[in-house]
C-alpha cells in the first residue's frame, strides 16, 4: 500500500513524513523523523514511557494514529530545554535523582510539564494523579515526585 | 493488504460505512483498537476515524443529558455539571489515557475494563446506535451490553441520561489494588434516588462481577422502597452476589471477588472511605 504523507509541529518545528496509513505515531517519530525521547514500552498504554503532549495535552503516542496528528503540535521532552539551558524539570530531576535508568523519564517529564502548565502550584497529591499513568520500576518514586514539587518552587522563585 | 484509514465527516457517513463492512473498525479514542494493532491482533481491514464534531458534542445543561460517543473521560471530568460522573471519569487510566479515551470506547471494554460503563449502566442510560444512513435508534444500555457479545452493527453515535435530581444520590467506587490508578477488582455504581426518606427506582450495577457491566437487581429489590439505614444495607449486602458471574484474571480470582463484594457495596451505601 502506498504510503500517506503526514506533517505536523514538532517540538515548534515543522515535520513531514510518509508512513502507513495506521502507524502510530510513536513509530512515526522514531522511524520517520529521528525523535527517540519518547520509548516504546508496553504499546498498550499501561506504561506511559511515550507520552508526549498534542496541543498541550498529555497523550500517549503509541496508542495515537499518527495521521490524526495532521497539523496538530507534537511536544517531547527533546524539546524542553532552550539551547543550553535545560528547564526547570529536567533541572530538578538532576537535583532529585529522579532518574535511575532514564527510561520512564522522558514519559515522566511530559506528565509533569502538562501538569504545571494547567496547575504550577500542585499538591503532592496532585503530582501522583498526574504521573498516575506513567510507571517507574527504579525510583519508587518519591524523587520523582519531590522533583516535581522542586521544579513547582523553582518557578516561584523565578516568578519573584 | 495491510490496514487502511478512512475519515467520515459526518456521523451518517459513519454509519454508513460501518453498516455496510464488517472489516472496518471505528478508531474512536484508540486506546482499544491501536492496542490491536500495535499487537498485531489487527493486521488488515480499515480504520474509520470521524471528524464530525457531533460526535464529541455534550448537552449537560438541562435535566437529560446526551454525550456523543466521542467524547473523552477528560472532557467529562472538566464539565462541571457532570460533577456526580467525575469520580467514574477520573478512574479510568491516568491523565493522557483520559485525554484519549471515549465513552463510546468504554461501552466495548472488555472486562475488567469498562468502568465507565458501568456508571451509566446504574444511571439507565440509553445508547443512540446509528445503522447505516438513517437516524439513531435508541437502546438500553443493558440491552446493547448484551448485543454487544452477538456484535453491535452500526455506530454507536451517543449516550443519554436523566441527570440525578441530587449529585448525593449517586455514587461510585472502583476497588483496585493500585492507587490511583490501577485495574478493577470490580467497580460499583448505585444511583439511589430518594422520596420522602426512602429509596424509589434504585438502580445499583457492577463492573468485573460479570462478561459484561451488570444489573444488581437482587441489591435494587432490596434497597427499593426502604430507607437507607443498616437493616437495608444488610439485606442489600445479603443480596449482593445474585447474578454476577466474576472471572478469574491476573488482578483477582474469582473467589476474591465474591468474598469481597458484599463489602465493598456495603461501604458504597454507607458512604465510608476505603
Amino acid at each position: 500500500m502506498a504510503k500517506v504523507p503526514v506533517q505536523f509541529r514538532l517540538n515548534g518545528s515543522d515535520r513531514a513524513a510518509f508512513i502507513d496509513a495506521a502507524d502510530n505515531l510513536l513509530m512515526t517519530l522514531r522511524r520517520g523523523l529521528n525523535e527517540f525521547a519518547p520509548k516504546y514500552g508496553c504499546g498498550q498504554g499501561t506504561c506511559g514511557v511515550c507520552t508526549v503532549l498534542i496541543d498541550g495535552e498529555p497523550q500517549l503516542s503509541c496508542l495515537t494514529l499518527a495521521v490524526a496528528c495532521e497539523g496538530r503540535h507534537v511536544e517531547t521532552a527533546s524539546g524542553m530545554a532552550e539551547g543550553p539551558n535545560l528547564h526547570p524539570l529536567q533541572v530538578a530531576f538532576m537535583d532529585n535523582f529522579a532518574a535511575q535508568c532514564g527510561f520512564c523519564t522522558p514519559g515522566m517529564l511530559m506528565a509533569a510539564r502538562a501538569l504545571l502548565d494547567r496547575n504550577p502550584k500542585p499538591s503532592r497529591e496532585e503530582v501522583i494523579e498526574a504521573i498516575a499513568g506513567n510507571i517507574c520500576r527504579c525510583t519508587g518514586y518519591e524523587p520523582i515526585i519531590n522533583a516535581i514539587l522542586a521544579a513547582a518552587g523553582a518557578g516561584d522563585q523565578k516568578r519573584a | 493488504m495491510p490496514l487502511d484509514v478512512r475519515v467520515a465527516t459526518s456521523m451518517a457517513e459513519a454509519a454508513g460505512i460501518l453498516t455496510a463492512d464488517q472489516r472496518t473498525k471505528l478508531l474512536s479514542g484508540g486506546t482499544l483498537m491501536m492496542r490491536d494493532v500495535n499487537e498485531g491482533r489487527l493486521l488488515d481491514g480499515t480504520l474509520l476515524r470521524i471528524t464530525d464534531p457531533a460526535y464529541r458534542q455534550m448537552n449537560t445543561s438541562g435535566a437529560r443529558i446526551e454525550l456523543g460517543a466521542g467524547v473523552t473521560m477528560a472532557m467529562v471530568s472538566n464539565n462541571r455539571d457532570l460533577a456526580f460522573l467525575h469520580a467514574a471519569a477520573r478512574s479510568i487510566g491516568g491523565p493522557a489515557i483520559r485525554q484519549m479515551a471515549t465513552i463510546g470506547g468504554n461501552l466495548f471494554a472488555q472486562t475488567p475494563y469498562g468502568d465507565f460503563a458501568v456508571a451509566l449502566l446504574a444511571l439507565d442510560a440509553q445508547v443512540m446506535v446509528q445503522s447505516g444512513y438513517g437516524s439513531a435508534r435508541s437502546m438500553p444500555l443493558d440491552e446493547f451490553l448484551g448485543a454487544r457479545e452477538r456484535g453491535v452493527s452500526g455506530l454507536v453515535a451517543g449516550v443519554q441520561f436523566s441527570k440525578p435530581q441530587n449529585a448525593a444520590d449517586f455514587r461510585f467506587r472502583k476497588v483496585s489494588r493500585v492507587k490511583p490508578k490501577g485495574i478493577a477488582v470490580m467497580s460499583i455504581a448505585a444511583h439511589l434516588p430518594n422520596t420522602g426518606g426512602r429509596i424509589s427506582q434504585a438502580r445499583v450495577a457492577y463492573g468485573a462481577m460479570a462478561p459484561t457491566a451488570v444489573r444488581a437487581r437482587g441489591v435494587e429489590r432490596a434497597l427499593e422502597g426502604k430507607a437507607l439505614d443498616a437493616a437495608s444495607i444488610q439485606a442489600a449486602k445479603a443480596a449482593a452476589l445474585e447474578g454476577t458471574r466474576p472471572a478469574t484474571d491476573a488482578i483477582a480470582s474469582e473467589w476474591y471477588r465474591r468474598e469481597v463484594l458484599p463489602v465493598h457495596l456495603g461501604r458504597l451505601l454507607t458512604g465510608e472511605g476505603r
